[in-house]
């Protein structure tokens, strides 16, 4: 057993996969806070018609099967599919923009979530003490940070597990486009469940550490309150 | 004295209801006023108005003789305080939540420093320096909401209902505290209270606010003692 995990530790694919799945599930929840982060604060702190409708909206893309992801993401860039032109189905790309539309509503429901909860007079109070709208949200993203990295952690999370986007867009070429995820399905339908099995265990224990390192931040903050 | 702030022909609405009326109310430099009146009388919706924080459907306020139409809200904002009946501190130390409006104003490290230290002294929070705003007291969290305030020397102070939410002994010795440091400022407040004994311990002259409307305005003693109306003799009565 000890020698096979040194045995798979050593396989330069190994290493290859676990760092095109650190890379693009790092990029979709990069870009995913970055789309997240202000939609979520602009419909926690605006009062518009239809923002109820558009909250519901995005509380239910936080449930987006991943398959359903995949397949609308893989009928948009198949090469006779309206962004077919880019050629861009089956590469890290495809995954990255799969994974950024199931995480980008996990992150801005969450943030707006986050922004709710905090007493609506501390947005006067802020702007009474002089703050530009700017200084305000900065202030507001600092009270809620603690959530807000909560939400950061579900984004990441929703992406680095999901494997049904991650194959039909991706395709799972060996070298170019195969994660973590789809290398699991791979050995597994290979009856290889040893290998698939570590791959799994080495799955969680990223997973865990970043988690760990993130939550550590987090009670970091809880304990200074 | 000449007015720091005048209101004309102000309403605020929330729906279709009218829940601040007012023709025309004139504070001047270096006056305290307060407004007084029950619950719902819609006294912190003209406290927010005044602070720009709400806008109003109809009527004008003047800054020192210009509309302040002409002055950008952010600008405006930044010749006012504003303390709140909740302190609603921000999670740092106490230094970071008195330095904060300073620090939205770009003030250069040591001027917010010496500035903050200054006022911490003032108001006798000077050991509370490095506690989270968290594990303050109530009066220990209105004192560093004060000092938040004071520390960038306001033209005009608006304060709503600062000391209801505190014990009796907690709010008179933070009145006694308060109004010394009005009397050496001399800043120009507006003070929001249901509290006749507030009122007339702090304020030169108070206005009675009943449903939306200043129904009378004079100095204390003479409005407690010749309310204009019954409404307003009800509400003072049932207040002494």
């Amino acid at each position: 057993m000890l020698s096979f995990i040194q045995s798979l530790m050593n396989d330069p694919e190994v290493w290859d996969v676990t760092l095109l799945s650190l890379k693009v599930s790092g990029i979709a929840t990069l870009i995913s806070v970055l789309i997240g982060l202000p939609f979520g604060t602009f419909l926690a702190l605006s009062k518009f018609s239809g923002r109820s409708v558009v909250l519901t909206i995005v509380n239910t893309g936080m449930a987006l099967p991943p398959v359903v992801v995949g397949l609308a993401v893989a009928m948009t860039l198949w090469r006779s599919g309206p962004l077919g032109d880019f050629n861009l189905i089956y590469t890290p790309a495809a995954i990255v923009i799969a994974q950024t539309i199931i995480a980008a509503p996990v992150v801005t429901g969450l943030t707006a979530a986050a922004l709710q909860q905090l007493d609506t007079r501390l947005q006067l109070q802020l702007l009474g003490l002089g703050a530009s709208i700017p200084q305000m949200i900065l202030s507001l993203w600092w009270q809620a940070r603690l959530p807000l990295l909560a939400a950061l952690m579900a984004g990441f999370g929703s992406v680095i597990s999901e494997v049904g986007a991650s194959m039909m867009v991706g395709g799972n070429i060996q070298g170019q486009t195969r994660v973590l995820t789809t290398a699991i399905v791979l050995e597994t339908n290979r009856g290889e469940f040893e290998r698939a099995m570590l791959l799994g265990a080495l799955l969680l224990m990223i997973t865990l550490l970043i988690n760990y390192a993130l939550t550590k931040i987090q009670q970091g903050g809880a304990r200074q309150r | 004295m000449s007015a720091l702030i005048e209101i004309s022909d102000l309403v605020v609405r929330r729906g279709k209801r009218s829940v601040v009326e007012i023709k025309a109310l004139t504070v001047e430099k270096g006056e305290i006023l307060a407004v007084i009146g029950p619950n719902g009388a819609g006294k912190s919706s003209l406290l927010l108005a005044m602070a720009r924080l709400l806008q109003p459907d109809k009527g004008e306020l003047w800054w020192d003789g210009v509309s302040l139409k002409e002055i950008s809200s952010l600008t405006y904002r930044r010749r006012i305080g504003l303390v709140l009946q909740e302190p609603l501190l921000l999670d740092l130390p106490v230094f970071g939540n008195v330095a904060l409006g300073l620090r939205f104003r770009g003030t250069p490290a040591a001027e917010v420093n010496e500035k903050v230290a200054r006022w911490l002294k003032r108001l006798g929070i000077e050991a509370l320096r490095e506690r989270p705003g968290s594990q303050l007291s109530g009066g220990e969290a209105q004192r560093v909401s004060l000092a938040r305030a004071f520390v960038l020397n306001p033209e005009l102070l608006l304060l709503d209902e600062p000391f209801s939410a505190l014990d009796s002994p907690t709010r008179l010795r933070l009145l006694e505290d308060l109004k010394a440091i009005l009397a050496e400022t001399g800043t120009t407040t507006i003070l929001i209270t249901h509290d006749l004994k507030e009122a007339s311990r702090l304020a030169s002259r108070v206005a009675v606010m009943l449903d939306g409307q200043i129904v009378q305005i004079g100095p204390p003693q003479q409005v407690f003692a010749n309310p204009v109306n019954s409404a307003a003799a009800d509400f003072l009565g049932m207040q002494n």
